[in-house]
């Protein structure tokens, strides 16, 4: 009796993890489904429909999205090279020196998690303005730059390297930077790349403040590009559409498939810190 | 190596990162508070201390309670909800199940993908007539369904959207959590003779309490964050029947330039995020049990 319990219950785990699964994968296989078949095979689903590249040409004829790609490619370079350097700074100080005021700083760095840049985008917006930058690519990137997860992060990973590593290299005379580039940062290796992949992926989908702080085609990222383009008032067909949400996602969505292992342990590795 | 020393070493590690996290973070929230009590700026004149007077425009508009009690419901049917298939996902692909890659593929796929793009997908599915659901609901006999142009179905359509989004981001950290549960743990209690269900509800879910409370903090800051579907699947339509707070926001400050209005709406927003972490903080704090 037991055993027939056990083989049903194993049974409907099976089916409902396999039924899950498939409705999370349906936005994608539809759009692949829409962007490789001819308008009319759109809500029409044959198998012996003809295969098409039209969809993507016409997108990409409609919209800069070569300039687009670089455009988010520079933002989301720029803003980890950044990240990194920054956080990694003021990550060494929390985690290897004593100073007046720490808990209170930590603290500060700590409100970031709560109070994200996405949500301060009214005041953010005129000190943007204020300082200039205005449709710039640099404007995007700044407010994101200093990040608390970031450096929250690091700390962690920088406290849990035994401390004898650096008297050692004090010893011999180095500094504070030449510590942390010697020591510190390939002993971290690991987190640099969890947080650079989680970086990536966060920015290179980012939505809003990019909307609003850019205008022109010289500075859109890509997310911003598809939006104008899939919203324009000439109505663009849902094939047209699919071609162009499928080719801004590619680039991420390769380097997902292939390293699919390392951004699944990277995500983990940044969340249990 | 000296005190002093080590001072201004610190002093230089701090600064560039603490310029722009205080002019980012906190001098912008602090603005958004004492721009909360001045009049927006129009033409030649210019902004003017006006007491509570934004508070109480807000108090009265009918459309900010609405969007309030949208952002609410939003949040009790996403947060949940993900969580939950979320610890089942982290469950399954946790076991030796059949087509574990796929599934873990397909669970984490949201994650990876912009929330803009799915969003024109998504669209599609939902659209009256020729949209994926309508095609299955019609040809089982029922009535065309508009999903998201019908005020009482737009909202729980971007609900979807959410879910769909989140749940595998969150299976993740569940993940990490049932790989750190020693497996001896459950051993012992197999030899005792306890059953799947049991060992689950006595043994794992205990355990996994500090990645329930991080999961939710998580999810309780997305359904505030989180708009990107809603400026392309309903732009907060119809009549605000799926309008956020932050998308009521970005409305205000970017369609209709009331900057001072969007400022009081921000602090309505950061003061609901403070007082639901604080209270997130105290209440599942006391229910974290290690033994």
């Amino acid at each position: 009796m037991k055993t027939i319990a056990n083989f049903l219950s194993e049974r409907l785990n099976v089916i409902g993890a396999w039924l899950l699964a498939l409705l999370w994968v349906m936005p994608l296989l539809y759009a692949i489904w829409a962007a490789t078949h001819p308008i009319e095979y759109e809500a029409n689903f044959d198998i012996f429909a003809p295969l098409t590249t039209y969809n993507f040409t016409n997108a990409w004829s409609q919209a800069p999205f070569a300039r687009y790609l670089l455009n988010t490619v520079m933002m989301t370079t720029m803003i980890v090279i950044s990240q990194f350097i920054l956080c990694t700074f003021v990550a060494f100080a929390f985690a290897r020196f004593e100073f007046p005021f720490k808990n209170i700083l930590f603290a500060m760095v700590l409100l970031q998690l709560l109070i994200m840049p996405d949500i301060l985008i009214v005041e953010n917006y005129k000190t943007i303005r204020f300082l200039g930058l205005m449709d710039t690519i640099l404007a995007i990137g700044l407010p994101y730059m200093a990040s608390g997860f970031g450096i929250f992060l690091l700390r962690q990973t920088f406290k849990s390297i035994p401390k004898e590593l650096d008297d050692a290299a004090r010893i011999d005379g180095a500094g504070v930077l030449r510590i942390i580039w010697n020591v510190y940062v390939p002993l971290s290796m690991p987190t640099f790349v969890a947080y650079g992949l989680v970086s990536i992926s966060f920015h290179w989908n980012n939505f809003l403040w990019p909307l609003i702080i850019t205008n022109s085609v010289e500075t859109r990222p890509l997310t911003v590009g598809l939006s104008i383009f899939s919203m324009s008032e000439a109505g663009v067909e849902w094939a047209t559409i699919s071609a162009g949400t499928l080719m801004t996602t590619a680039p991420l969505f390769i380097a997902f498939l292939i390293f699919q292992r390392q951004f699944i342990a990277s995500f983990m590795t940044a969340g249990i810190k | 190596m000296n005190k002093k020393n080590n001072l201004i070493n610190v002093f230089y590690l701090l600064v560039p990162g603490f310029i722009l996290l205080i002019s980012f973070t906190h001098i912008p929230a602090v603005k958004t508070l004492m721009n909360s009590f001045y009049s927006t700026a129009k033409g030649r004149r210019a902004s003017k201390f006006v007491g509570l007077e934004n508070y109480e425009t807000l108090w009265q508009d009918a459309t900010f309670w609405k969007v309030f009690s949208n952002n609410i419901i939003y949040a009790l049917g996403v947060i949940p909800t993900s969580i939950l298939l979320s610890l089942a996902m982290a469950l399954w692909v946790n076991s030796k199940i059949i087509g574990r890659p796929f599934l873990r593929f397909s669970y984490f796929l949201p994650t990876v993908l912009p929330l803009i793009a799915v969003g024109n997908i998504w669209l599609f599915f939902y659209a009256p007539g020729f949209g994926l659901i309508d095609q299955i609901v019609t040809s089982l006999g029922f009535p065309s369904l508009n999903i998201l142009g019908s005020q009482e179905s737009s909202l729980f359509g971007v609900m979807a959207v959410g879910i769909w989004k989140e749940a595998g981001f969150y299976m993740i950290f569940y993940l990490a959590g049932l790989q750190a549960i020693p497996p001896d743990l459950k051993e012992a209690a197999m030899i005792e003779g306890a059953n799947k269900w049991y060992i689950f509800w006595r043994i794992t879910f205990p355990l996994l309490t500090p990645t329930t409370l991080f999961v939710s903090v998580n999810a309780v800051i997305n359904s505030f964050r989180q708009i990107d579907h809603i400026v392309v699947m309903t732009q907060g339509g119809p009549d605000y029947a799926s309008t956020l707070l932050l998308y009521y926001i970005y409305e205000s400050a970017f369609v209709f330039w009331d900057t001072a209005y969007a400022t009081t709406l921000s602090v309505v927003l950061i003061l609901l995020l403070c007082l639901i972490a604080i209270g997130q903080f105290f209440v599942l704090d006391k229910k974290v049990h290690y033994q």
